[in-house]
């Protein structure tokens, strides 16, 4: 259903026609803002609802890489952790790649995992995979309470890393970081939906590029002490997000990579911008080849 | 001015793209050669050999507070001109004007989530179809009171009855107060009881000064509700008219109906079959056989169900009838057979009939109608019937376990 302007009787017209710009849709967009809190809603109720361990999950396979990610690099591989303790070190990388990967996965799957409402009902389609980063975030803040207890847990049982494991006033600019992984992530997830629609191949694509891409962003390392692959690493935009959010949330002399930053804001415009672009020039045919 | 102006609307589908998503390994393969078609499609406009123009050049407007039905045989194009009044896809070719706020209701219970409550769908279904938060919960009162489901408000709605889940999806859909209000084959699902309730409701909505558009294969409730009705046929406008006309055009034309020159021959000949749509919106096939003859004979008829692809499902005659059946000889006359409650998924059917006595077969009239039968009982989410069959068998279903 589509509301056109509701000022009561006024009746606004709306012209349908093939390949119309359509001038209304970022207002139609914020009219739909409530369709958009529903189907947020009903993502995250039905993900805890039929779980028998609920909330447990969305710790569990974090839980998991870190103990994996802490022995591979820390342990085998030996990498420098600049004194912080490696765990630590492991999960605050682990936040932001998790916050992407879940967002970017829902984001994808968005269009197809509601085909039926597609097909049956009009709304701007860019409701779907915005909602669908509401799972990814109610997930990573489970994740985040995790890195809390991890963090306190440190500081209180090994002095030596009590100022690693104190967050300093850089956790302030944590929402921005937060809302920078997001954006990637929708950026990624608007080029994915759409394609998806049309070629049922990116289902099994989304997750292998994920799989790869958990290991060459710097989750389980740091980077600081690779300048000779700073260059290389600065081209995925990860490698920004992530150093930030270790600036974030980790104590001691942490510094801000501020040109891999730039990098990665950059990227992220880049794909976002070009993201917007594709998925409303293909929107229009999903509810045809669905 | 109109509520709804379209103007010659047309919309193309490429089948050959159109079924089944496109993989990539034949997107990449016939890559050059797609590239190359559609280049030329695009510099010279003309339609490829795979498209198929489910509209063509329609045509017609709307007048406030006018209830118009749209009638036609399945494929005619009525979903897809419904689709394209709801926004769900772009006209090909023409525009459309709309005058007011629409309201779609082109299935009931979209976006039903099964594990999610009764009270909790109806927040979501009613968000979905456009309704604020305010709106619902000033009519949340008079939802649950329609659908009948207070008591099972707190339970996950794939716990209910297929009845009680109809009832409450048309509930939610009944209490939207848009100006235009589009509606696709909703009345024919739920129990007669409930099917009157509807009615009720939707004439109440029409009453109301709303304008609305009706697509329903039931003609019963299109001639209850409508005012006039526009007849699709393989995507144009066959016939717009008062509502009556339009439904009399409609039913005399086309396979549901036959009827054969009367010329008087040497043996006995089936002169008309007509499968009645009055008794099929009833859930009843009634298939009436006329015939002629030069001598009186005491008839006997045969009619076969197919699906639509050919396939029979069920046949009878009045030979096999037994003590049922005993005619009286005659010169002329019909004989109807009919099933009381026709055991099919909704779907399209085709009728054969053969004509004879307790000896001798006489005349057959091979695939001689065709007709769209929507079934009663309402199946959340049933497969196609290409997959589980035409068969509406009363399946059981028992757990035990250990």
């Amino acid at each position: 259903m589509n509301h056109a302007a509701s000022e009561p009787g006024v009746p606004v017209e709306l012209l349908l026609e093939a390949g119309r710009a359509d001038a209304h849709y970022w207002r139609d967009l914020w009219r739909f803002r409530e369709l958009l809190g529903f189907l947020a809603w009903r993502d995250v109720k039905v993900r805890y609802k039929q779980a028998v361990l609920g909330a447990a999950w969305a710790l569990i396979q974090p839980a998991i890489t870190l103990v994996i990610f802490t022995f591979v690099f820390g342990r085998l591989a030996n990498m420098p952790s600049g004194g912080v303790p490696y765990p630590l070190l492991v999960l605050a990388g682990l936040l932001p790649w998790q916050l992407f990967s879940g967002a970017a996965t829902g984001a994808s799957n968005s269009i197809v995992g509601n085909s039926h409402l597609i097909s049956k009902v009009y709304f701007p389609r860019l409701v779907a995979p915005l909602s669908s980063l509401a799972v990814a975030l109610v997930d990573f803040a489970f994740v985040l309470a995790l890195f809390f207890a991890t963090a306190l847990w440190f500081g209180a049982s090994n002095p030596a890393a009590r100022i690693f494991a104190t967050p300093t006033w850089h956790l302030l600019a944590l929402p921005v970081f937060v809302a920078f992984a997001l954006l990637l992530a929708l950026g990624a997830g608007l080029w994915l939906a759409s394609l998806m629609v049309k070629f049922r191949d990116f289902r099994f694509i989304v997750p292998f590029i994920l799989q790869v891409g958990a290991f060459i962003s710097p989750v389980g390392f740091r980077t600081d002490y690779y300048p000779n692959w700073r260059a290389l690493l600065a081209l995925n935009p990860l490698t920004g997000i992530i150093g930030g959010f270790r600036w974030c949330l980790l104590g001691g002399d942490q510094s801000l990579d501020l040109l891999t930053l730039a990098y990665a804001v950059v990227l992220t415009s880049l794909l976002l911008a070009t993201g917007l672009w594709y998925f409303r020039k293909t929107e229009r045919r999903f509810a045809d080849i669905i | 001015m109109s509520a709804i102006v379209v103007e010659s609307v047309s919309k193309r589908y490429e089948i050959g793209r159109r079924p089944e998503h496109d993989t990539l390994r034949d997107t990449l393969s016939h890559g050059a050669k797609n590239l190359w078609s559609r280049l030329r499609r695009r510099t010279t406009g003309a339609a490829g050999e795979d498209d198929f123009w489910a509209l063509r050049d329609v045509s017609f407007t709307v007048e406030p507070g006018e209830v118009v039905g749209i009638i036609g045989r399945n494929g005619a194009g009525k979903s897809t001109l419904l689709k394209i009044l709801s926004r769900i896809t772009e006209p090909t070719l023409g525009r459309v004007r709309l005058r007011g706020r629409v309201a779609s209701l082109l299935e009931v219970g979209t976006g039903f989530h099964p594990e999610l409550t009764g009270r909790e769908n109806i927040f979501l279904n009613g968000a979905i179809l456009g309704m604020s938060r305010s709106e619902i919960r000033r009519k949340f009162d008079e939802i649950i009171a329609f659908a009948e489901v207070d008591r099972f408000l707190d339970t996950p709605v794939k716990r209910y009855s297929s009845g009680m889940y109809v009832r409450l999806a048309f509930a939610i859909a009944a209490h939207l107060e848009p100006e235009i209000l589009i509606v696709d084959e909703v009345l024919a699902v739920g129990d007669l009881e409930f099917q009157k309730k509807c009615v009720g409701k939707m004439k109440q909505v029409a009453g109301g000064g709303r304008t609305v558009l009706f697509v329903s294969h039931n003609l019963a409730a299109v001639q209850n509700l409508c005012t006039s009705a526009i007849w699709l046929r393989q995507g144009r406008i066959a016939q717009q008219s008062a509502v009556r006309d339009c439904i009399a055009a409609y039913s005399s034309e086309g396979n549901r109906s036959a009827a054969f020159a009367t010329t008087t021959g040497s043996k006995p000949r089936i002169t008309s079959v007509r499968v009645n749509d009055l008794a099929l919106a009833d859930g009843a096939l009634e298939v009436e056989v006329g015939f002629a003859s030069p001598f009186a004979f005491a008839p006997v008829v045969g009619v076969i169900l197919y699906t639509k692809f050919g396939q029979p499902i069920s046949g009878g005659n009045g030979r096999m009838a037994g003590e049922h059946w005993r005619p009286i000889p005659t010169n002329n006359g019909t004989i109807t057979a009919r099933i009381a409650a026709l055991p099919l998924h909704s779907d399209t059917y085709r009728v054969s009939v053969w004509l004879g006595d307790a000896a001798m077969d006489y005349d057959e009239k091979r695939d001689v109608a065709e007709f769209d039968f929507v079934a009663r009982d309402f199946r959340p989410r049933a497969p196609s019937t290409d997959v589980i069959g035409p068969i509406d068998l009363p399946w059981q279903w028992s757990l035990s376990t250990k």
